[in-house]
């Protein structure tokens, strides 16, 4: 039966070719539209440590004077030097690091390669293992090593590939800002998306090439990039931030157990009221404790152009289902003769709504194989896009399927109202005007 | 041309005509928002810069290590490039017009004002600048060399003199003196006064959120001492590549202790341009692109159904020629019918256009759309529906009376 139909569907769409290939066209204009909005959508909303992101919490609280006060008001989205180091040497969570983005200039001993500037991260021992990263060769370094100040980096597989032809550099010297440091690690391939836990550096760039003690870094000076806030006499020059009123500095808390993060909020109040006591903060205390996920949110991460332009190709894959409704009953009705006659030979009802339905089918699956074409096609321009996603925007398996569902789906669905309309054609009107 | 027998007809084929209906709305809503759209991103990217951008080109420098002395540094650099046979002049900086990236402050009447007056982009230069980026300087003068000093990163900006646009000058001063009076660069700094006004100077943004203050932008004389700087050189006409050439090699070959990226280093004015504009010319291609789609779309199936109403009535129409009726009568029937299913859609696409961009402007701080956009929209969909009818409705004028004398 479902051959025999399927064997109708073809020739009913053989005989009107333009209106098949207008219906097909118009599907697979719609669902390419949508399923490329979609599937930038959903790289950019997905969870750049699934598994893992539900046990990170990113703490913030509110040292600023009095000034410009307003109750109730988001604490800064950074921590200064003080506050980051009394909550690192607390350790009252699982895991917990500080960190701060850099720029290092990399004096590579190759002659044939000139000085550049990397992307740093300054950071402190349990960074690596608290954000689950991957090593190709060695490993990170210890707390003793933040407490040595130790001339120690990690560094990316890439800037690896690049300094040493992808070989093992573990132990080989590298000079940056004429200082030698040891390479201790080498990352694996990794490019959480977004860059979740410094949004200041681009929401969705890649990792920095280097990682290094945030001590060490202090200790040389070097350059600082980011985001920084200061208030009251506030800005101080980049060697003396330590003691500036100022945040700089990004603290992330692994707390594995969900029964202890109301605990940790209540340790952060504590810290707040003690830090008020002792004269550094002046405003009430007022903490908060975003998961990753909500820290994503608050931070607007996905662009409002991308939301937009995905509601726009929904809004125009909904014309182009109209447009195919519209077709479709054309079609349809336009077979009412015929149907008259298998009606007339016995077919039940169901029978010819199913064949018209299996109709709809077929050019919904036509439909969706040109839009996943033009899906691709569709990517494809969002990757000449000059934004920090474009790189990102690439089908996935899941992403693949869903076009194909979605064209069927919605294409029998519109293939509903019209199948139904011509089913409800008497058989004998149709016969005696024959 | 009565009317009553066609909505008489129309009443026998609901569904056809309510999905047109439909179809005709839902494509208004779209296309006038995005229209909408398309006009603002457009009017950004013809917006005024001031400068002319024609053999323009920028070197972004960046020293290695500590220097000592960035200043004597910065003046050599500069000296070298003003002494290229392709170059005409050359000027450093931290930012340039378009660029990206840069400095900008609220500007105040007062040191002790708490709220800004207004707010403009900050830009390091010097006495060649006006020169170097063609700037139309409509009042006032140039700053003279001894009013260039270096100015260390940490220092608050407060250069005794300044030049501003038009633009900023008629915010800061609305009755439009604004020749020889003061302003401030932020909280607790020295006043600066104003010698110059440009007709024109765009500030290095052109992200969303800076559009309020693009073309507000203020010429501070001081040599800024970061550990990077950009030097941006005017070449002689028609040698912007030799020049571009020469600019990296002379300045690796006055000192190699500094990065100039070989791919994004040294950059002509047009590329930097395109770049910064280049998200906004996406959207516009996109949403044009959405547009010509979707009325091809709605034409497309407008001519659909139209052809099958005309298939279908054969016989009426042979009738109605067999019984009189001019060949231009039938061609009219079907533009007249066309044209009452468009008006009804149109109508309730005003309707659908209003409320999505209310839902745009409460979710995506949009604009609110002025009805010349619907009523422009509505146009282009009645004579997109008649062209579409068009051809069927010729097919149908051109049925012989015979046919109904015919039993099929």
């Amino acid at each position: 039966m479902f051959s025999y139909y399927f064997d109708l569907a073809l020739r009913s769409l053989k005989r009107n070719r333009v209106l098949t290939a207008l219906m097909i066209v118009a599907i697979a204009l719609g669902i390419g539209a949508s399923m490329t909005m979609l599937t930038v959508l959903h790289v950019l909303t997905g969870n750049p440590l699934p598994g893992k992101s539900q046990t990170l919490f990113y703490p913030q609280i509110d040292p600023r004077d009095m000034a410009d006060y307003e109750a109730g008001e988001e604490p800064p989205r950074q921590v200064t030097w003080i506050d980051g180091m009394n909550l690192l040497r607390e350790k009252r969570a699982d895991r917990q690091a500080l960190m701060t983005g850099g720029a290092v200039p990399v004096q590579p001993t190759q002659s044939a390669l000139d000085p550049f500037f990397s992307d740093a991260r300054y950071t402190t021992a349990e960074f690596f293992p608290m954000f689950d990263t991957p090593f190709r060769f060695g490993h990170g370094w210890t707390a003793a090593d933040d407490e040595a100040r130790a001339r120690v980096v990690v560094i990316t597989n890439e800037l690896n590939n690049k300094l040493y032809s992808g070989k093992d550099s573990t132990g080989q010297t590298l000079r940056m800002k004429d200082t030698a440091f040891r390479i201790i690690g080498v990352l694996g391939d990794w490019r959480p998306n977004p860059h979740f836990y410094d949004l200041n550096m681009g929401d969705y760039s890649g990792v920095e090439s280097v990682f290094m003690p945030l001590s060490t870094s202090r200790d040389l000076h070097l350059p600082l990039n980011g985001s920084r806030n200061c208030w009251g006499r506030g800005g101080a020059d980049e060697a003396h931030f330590e003691n500036a009123s100022c945040v700089w500095l990004q603290f992330w808390a692994q707390i594995n157990d969900p029964a202890k993060v109301a605990g940790y909020r209540d340790f952060l109040e504590h810290y707040s009221q003690e830090q008020k006591t002792l004269g550094r903060f002046q405003r009430p205390a007022n903490v908060r404790l975003p998961s990753l996920m909500e820290w994503l949110d608050i931070n607007k991460v996905v662009p409002s152009d991308v939301r937009l332009q995905t509601w726009l190709a929904l809004g125009f894959l909904l014309v182009c289902l109209v447009n195919t409704v519209g077709l479709m009953l054309a079609k349809f009705l336009r077979r009412s003769g015929e149907l008259g006659v298998r009606r007339a030979l016995g077919a039940s009802r169901r029978a010819v709504f199913g064949q018209l339905l299996m109709e709809s089918a077929v050019i919904g699956l036509a439909g969706g194989a040109g839009g996943l074409l033009l899906a691709f096609v569709g990517l494809w321009l969002v990757r000449r896009q000059p934004s920090d996603y474009a790189e990102l925007a690439h089908m996935d398996v899941a992403m693949l399927a869903a076009t194909v569902v979605a064209a069927v789906v919605s294409t029998l669905f519109a293939g509903l109202l019209p199948a139904w309309r011509a089913c409800q054609i008497t058989p004998a009107l149709q016969l005696k005007s024959q | 041309m009565q009317i009553r027998p066609i909505i008489a007809a129309l009443r026998r084929h609901k569904a056809g005509t309510v999905l047109i209906a439909l179809q005709i709305a839902l494509t208004l809503a779209i296309v006038c928002n995005a229209l909408f759209m398309i006009r603002q991103r457009a009017a950004k990217l013809s917006e005024p810069v001031g400068i002319d951008t024609r053999d323009l080109f920028v070197v972004k420098n960046e020293w290695v290590g500590q220097p000592h002395d960035i200043d004597a540094l910065m003046r050599a650099d500069i000296a070298a490039l003003r002494q290229l046979p392709q170059v005409v002049d050359a000027y450093a900086t931290d930012s340039e017009p378009l660029g990206g990236n840069g400095w900008d402050s609220g500007i105040l009447h007062s040191a002790d004002q708490r709220r800004e007056t207004s707010h403009a982009a900050q830009y390091f230069d010097d006495d060649h600048t006006i020169g170097v980026l063609g700037l139309h300087l409509i009042a006032g003068r140039n700053f003279r060399s001894d009013e260039v000093v270096p100015l260390d990163p940490q220092s608050p900006t407060e250069p005794p003199v300044t030049i501003i646009t038009r633009a900023l000058a008629l915010r800061m001063f609305p009755d439009g003196h604004a020749l020889g009076k003061t302003i401030y660069f932020g909280p607790g700094t020295k006043p600066s006064t104003v010698i110059g006004i440009l007709d024109h100077l765009h500030t290095p943004y052109t992200i969303a959120s800076s559009d309020s203050f693009s073309d507000q932008s203020a010429l501070m004389p001081l040599r800024l001492l970061a550990n990077h700087s950009d030097y941006v050189v005017r070449a002689k006409p028609g040698q912007l590549s030799d020049a571009m050439k020469a600019a990296r090699n002379s300045l690796f070959a006055l000192n190699n202790a500094r990065v100039i990226d070989p791919e994004t280093g040294v950059i002509d004015y047009g590329t930097l341009r395109a770049t910064a504009y280049a998200r906004d010319r996406g959207m516009v291609e996109l949403m044009a692109s959405i547009c010509v789609v979707l009325l091809a779309v709605t034409a497309a199936g407008i001519v659909g159904l139209t052809s099958f109403w005309v298939g279908q009535r054969r016989r009426q129409i042979g009738v109605r020629r067999a019984l009189g009726a001019k060949q231009s009568d039938i061609l009219t029937y079907f533009l007249t019918e066309n044209f009452l299913i468009s008006i009804a859609g149109v109508v309730l696409g005003t309707v659908f256009a209003l409320a999505l961009n209310l839902w745009m402007v409460a979710s995506y701080a949009q604009d609110h759309l002025p009805l010349i956009f619907v009523c422009i929209g509505a146009v282009i969909l009645l004579l997109l529906g008649q062209g579409a009818v068009l051809a069927p409705a010729l097919r149908a004028s051109r049925v012989p009376p015979v046919v109904a004398t015919r039993s099929v």
